[in-house]
């Protein structure tokens, strides 16, 4: 029986990607609208599961599913059994027990999802398996790009941080190459291992800020995970943002209509200067704003069963 | 006196035993616990008999690395059940590593380990003591007490010695004793957060990477140290290409390094961890396709001086989480033998006379022990197997209190058929 959900980009192709964001689309302009709740998904019942801290990912999810009108439940890691000592298999069975008819999880183990995914019938939604991807991170930042530029094919995109500790490049690579793009990846070396090459022959490394930016059409900038790299990193901001940091004078090398993004939460003076994250090329805002127009087409479209081949497992590698 | 009833008698198989130079049409003639006699058509009307016609007639397999769980954690296995899980496997013994809880670093647990292993194990059991008290690494445990109760060799085997000055005190002192030092080479430093190979799999995973380099730095210590002081060591489940090559030049100088490799990691390699299931989480972690093809190399030139399996049970409970949580390791007793006739003998890598010694001569050359050979007077250890009989794994079936395998549904040509232990059969194949 195949499995509903959506687990990852990497499974999916550009042909399956595209109704997504063309169904995002159509839930864009209901943001700015007064009376944004419709009954889509009256009568669903959503569990949102977080295993680890999230604002913007936790509300966007909840604000998609209210305003497709379906009821949500959401337990994060305080306060429930996984204090008690339960396992996450033990936990999720339960949950599934009450019959809700999608999971939506964010949790700090890779694969945790799809680990759950083999034994539960339930959908489940990745909203972020540790440094593995975050799928409708990946969705909303196309679909941001694509305000501003025609297509995706063909782009040049920078993006710059820590790289080997982030799930949003890795379900950015899967899309971004899927659809055509050039993706240019850059950081310090440790942040930046030779095996990112493999995604696609449209993936490049540097280890120079101004190489990567230097006739970019997007520059993604990421947030530098301290929490990861344990004592082997010299946590001062200004030694980061000296070489990694993006700063406005950068922004020159890049194409005139370059925009400016990040998957937040930002740390500005570290890896973004603060009138580059407030620059008026910056769509920041546009990215927060476009999660949840993205979060309610997946929903939709999963919970009303166009979804379905997204939680296929893993393919081997050897491409 | 003896009974000649109790004699049992192997009809007609191919009798392979490298330490005498012999492969040949024969019968066996087992007596009290000793190989009585080897040779064509052998009289003895009143002993027992065993057809092996079609069959190989090997000394026992010996498996250099298992973890028996007991004491401590017998929920996971015992010395019972694994030794049961040896047999089925086609070994007439195997050496216990010393983590079990608490730790085997002193006579008493040996004793126990041993006592336990004569009443309940079908097959032999020799101990591995510790190398630091608790495997803590910070003092040496009491390995010449350890000695005279009846460890074989000496390891930290899961909880390698990080402190070289440690390590080069227990080469020096094993040494004296003539034991040989197996080490588990793994720079903690360098594998800290690791889950698999460090490799383009593990970051499409978004797993923490274990680099070949903290296995190799510590081999590379490790020959310095046994060069030093003239220890017998002995790297455990070598991995990498670089380990091997390695270990290959320390050979070539003339050092008293050997090594051995695992079916899991000569069969499988870090593109076959499937969604993230933890029976692929092992130590070492499934390595490259480069660093398999690089073991296979070595188990066929010499450079690999024995297979041996890394049992590590777990029960399901343990496997069945997230990939970051699951524990280290995978059963592997029952599934040694198919492994290596499909990848070594098959693939026609190498012969039969290689494998028995890779199983079975060498092993014991390296626990120092007075079997791996059918000389007449020897331990009547035996192991029969078919090198042609189609069979597949069920992990259900198993005789480990585990089931942690990757190796479930796997279906094989050759395996064991009957295991014989002082003479007696403790194990046969199902018909």
């Amino acid at each position: 029986m195949q499995k509903r959900g959506l687990l990852g980009i990497e499974p999916l192709t550009a042909a399956e990607i595209q109704p997504i964001l063309d169904r995002a689309r159509f839930y864009q302009p209901l943001q700015a609208r007064t009376g944004k709740k419709l009954d889509t998904l009256r009568g669903k019942m959503i569990i949102h599961l977080f295993y680890e801290s999230s604002t913007r990912t936790r509300t966007s999810f909840e604000i998609a599913a209210k305003r497709l009108g379906a009821d949500t439940v959401t337990i994060t890691a305080k306060g429930s059994s996984v204090d008690k000592g339960e396992s996450l298999l033990d936990t999720l069975n339960t949950l599934a027990a009450m019959r809700p008819d999608a999971i939506v999880m964010r949790h700090s183990a890779s694969g945790a999802p799809h680990f759950l995914a083999r034994y539960l019938e339930t959908p489940i939604i990745n909203a972020g398996d540790g440094t593995h991807e975050h799928p409708t991170q990946a969705l909303l930042d196309a679909l941001t790009i694509l305000d501003h530029k025609p297509s995706l094919a063909g782009l040049r995109v920078a993006i710059i941080g820590d790289i080997v500790h982030s799930r949003v490049v890795r379900s950015n690579l899967y899309l971004l190459t899927k659809f055509g793009a050039h993706v240019v990846l850059c950081g310090p070396p440790p942040m930046l291992p030779r095996e990112f090459e493999c995604y696609s022959p449209n993936v490049t490394r540097t280890f120079r800020i101004e190489e990567a930016i230097t006739d970019a059409d997007v520059i993604m900038m990421l947030r530098v995970q301290l929490e990861r790299h344990g004592t082997f990193l010299d946590s001062s901001a200004n030694e980061y943002f000296r070489s990694y940091g993006l700063r406005l004078e950068h922004l020159q090398a890049a194409r005139p209509d370059a925009i400016v993004m990040h998957p937040g939460p930002i740390n500005r003076g570290r890896e973004i200067g603060s009138e580059v994250a407030d620059f008026p090329r910056s769509v920041i805002l546009n990215q927060v704003e476009n999660g949840v127009a993205v979060r309610m087409a997946v929903l939709d479209l999963l919970l009303t069963g166009s979804l379905s081949r997204a939680t296929e497992e893993l393919p081997k590698a050897g491409t | 006196m003896s009974d000649p009833s109790q004699d049992l008698l192997i009809r007609n198989g191919r009798v392979i035993a490298p330490s005498q130079g012999m492969d040949t049409q024969a019968d066996v003639l087992l007596r009290e616990g000793r190989i009585a006699a080897i040779g064509p058509n052998l009289a003895a009307p009143q002993a027992q008999r065993l057809d092996a016609s079609g069959r190989i007639v090997a000394p026992g397999f010996i498996d250099l690395h298992t973890h028996l769980r007991e004491p401590g954690r017998e929920h996971a296995e015992t010395i019972e059940s694994g030794g049961r899980a040896a047999a089925a496997g086609g070994f007439t013994s195997v050496l216990a590593m010393p983590n079990t809880r608490p730790v085997n670093d002193n006579a008493a647990v040996t004793h126990f380990i041993i006592q336990t292993a004569r009443q309940q194990s079908p097959v032999n059991v020799f101990p591995v003591g510790a190398i630091s008290e608790g495997s803590r690494g910070e003092q040496l445990a009491a390995i010449g007490e350890m000695r005279e109760a009846g460890i074989v060799a000496i390891s930290d085997d899961g909880m390698p010695v990080m402190n070289s000055g440690l390590m080069r005190r227990a080469m020096s002192y094993a040494s004296g004793f003539g034991l040989t030092v197996i080490d588990h080479c793994e720079d903690l430093d360098l594998s800290a957060g690791g889950l698999m190979h460090d490799g383009y799999t593990a970051v499409r995973y978004g797993l923490g990477g274990i680099s070949s380099t903290s296995e190799e730095v510590m081999v590379a210590r490790n020959i310095l140290l046994a060069a030093e002081t003239g220890a017998k060591f002995h790297v455990a489940h070598l991995s990498t290409a670089g380990s091997v090559e390695m270990v290959r030049e320390a050979k070539r100088r003339g050092l008293p390094i050997t090594c051995e490799v695992t079916p899991h990691h000569f069969t499988l390699i870090d593109e076959d961890v499937t969604n993230y299931d933890g029976n692929y989480k092992m130590k070492p972690p499934l390595r490259s396709r480069k660093d398999r093809e690089a073991l296979l190399q070595g188990l066929a030139d010499g450079t690999a001086d024995a297979i041996a399996s890394d049992h590590a049970p777990h029960p399901g409970s343990e496997k069945m989480q997230e990939f970051e949580m699951a524990p280290f390791g995978i059963i592997g007793l029952e599934t040694a033998l198919g492994l290596a006739l499909e990848r070594l003998v098959h693939s026609g890598l190498i012969g039969l006379t290689r494998l028995v010694e890779l199983f079975s001569v060498n092993p014991a050359r390296i626990a120092g022990l007075d079997r791996g050979t059918l000389k007449v007077g020897a331990a009547a250890d035996i192991t029969i197997f078919d090198p042609e009989r189609r069979w597949t794994y069920d992990v259900n079936q198993t005789q480990s209190r585990s089931r942690n395998t990757p190796f479930h549904g796997h279906s094989f040509r050759g395996g064991p058929v009957t295991t014989i232990v002082a003479g007696k059969v403790v194990w046969q194949v199902e018909k």
